[in-house]
């Protein structure tokens, strides 16, 4: 995933680090999918919000989140602004 | 009476599993309850040194299980609080000596007797940890804040749920208040909402654990220890009281709040 470049761009914390690698880690874990399944959901979302907004692909954060006995798919997903195109 | 069952489990070893099922027993107790502490780690026992009665061992628990004994001449009196039993666990057999129903049965003898039944869960996810989870009413869970640690939490969390034994109270040991305000450890917040499960206790690292340990004295008797307050606030919940959380503040924190008390900037 963009870890390594998170680390570049803005010095993370080691407890960030720990942080996102347990999020990683435990979807892969919960699942039993490989690690690039949250990259792919994500690019996949992206695609087609695509189509209408302009997104900050930056900032675009997805989680799977325990609540009771399901998860949740958390997805934040920053907007420039709105593609008004015809049709 | 009718005893409630709390099975104390970690998913990893070494995370404080013996320590805090030794520690909110004789909490527990200290508050007046009739409190049995059950070692469910066969071959590697420990609950009984850390609670000082290593000494005082005649028959376990796989000894009540084949019927060498009856339950009540294993259970040893603590030192200190004439209503609190250990009942140890076997040292020379392996975790297949007992069975989840046997444990079960055991927990239905011992249940019209006392007020708590608190189990000391072996690390792992196999045999042992299935048959100590067997006649467990509630479940604590406690961790570390290190990664693998909540890992293997996150793991032993999702069997429980799975065996409808939920919902699940979590223990978070180890914090180190420093590290977390310089931002190298993970907090308890971020624990929370990794697992999504409930909080019953927060506890600082403590030197006077070792001391404890050392002395086969549990540290809630030692009324100046920070864990000990812990574990007797996680007894307190148990018990039905609103605690509030402690304030686990970091040294920089305090130096901070010093040179705003003194407008120093």
């Amino acid at each position: 995933m963009n870890l390594f470049g998170r680390i570049r761009r803005r010095k993370m914390t080691s407890r960030e680090i720990a942080k996102e690698r347990l999020r990683l880690v435990l979807v892969q874990d919960r699942f039993k999918v490989p690690s690039k399944f949250l990259e792919d959901v994500k690019e996949a979302m992206l695609l087609s919000v695509d189509r209408y907004l302009e997104v900050d692909r930056e900032g675009v954060e997805i989680n799977l989140n325990r609540k009771d006995k399901y998860h949740v798919l958390v997805a934040s997903i920053p907007i420039k602004g709105i593609k008004r195109k015809a049709g | 009476m009718e005893a409630k069952v709390i099975t104390i489990t970690s998913g990893k070893g070494g995370v404080g599993k013996t320590t805090a099922t030794a520690n909110i027993a004789t909490a527990l107790a200290m508050a007046g309850n009739t409190v049995v502490a059950l070692d469910a780690d066969i071959g590697l026992r420990n609950l009984d040194v850390m609670m000082g009665l290593e000494n005082r061992i005649v028959y376990d628990l796989v000894d009540v299980v084949e019927k060498r004994c009856r339950l009540r001449q294993a259970l040893i009196r603590d030192k200190r609080f004439p209503n609190l039993f250990l009942l140890p666990a076997a040292q020379t057999r392996d975790k297949s000596a007992v069975q989840p129903a046997d444990l079960i049965r055991v927990c239905e003898e011992l249940r019209p007797e006392v007020n708590f039944i608190l189990i000391d869960s072996p690390a792992g996810i196999e045999h042992g940890f299935h048959t100590a989870l067997a006649p467990a009413d509630e479940v604590l869970v406690i961790t570390t804040p290190e990664v693998a640690a909540v890992r293997d939490a996150d793991r032993v969390i999702g069997l429980i749920e799975a065996q409808e034994k939920g919902p699940v109270k979590l223990i978070i040991n180890r914090i180190k208040p420093e590290m977390v305000a310089k931002g190298d450890m993970l907090t308890v917040e971020d624990v929370l909402e990794i697992l999504a499960v409930d909080l019953v206790g927060i506890v600082p690292e403590d030197t006077s654990i070792i001391v404890s340990a050392n002395k086969g004295v549990p540290v809630v008797l030692d009324h100046s220890s920070p864990s000990g307050q812990a574990f007797k606030n996680i007894a307190s919940r148990l018990l039905g009281k609103e605690v509030p959380f402690m304030e686990l503040k970091g040294r920089e924190n305090i130096l901070d709040r010093l040179s705003k008390l003194f407008r120093f900037q």
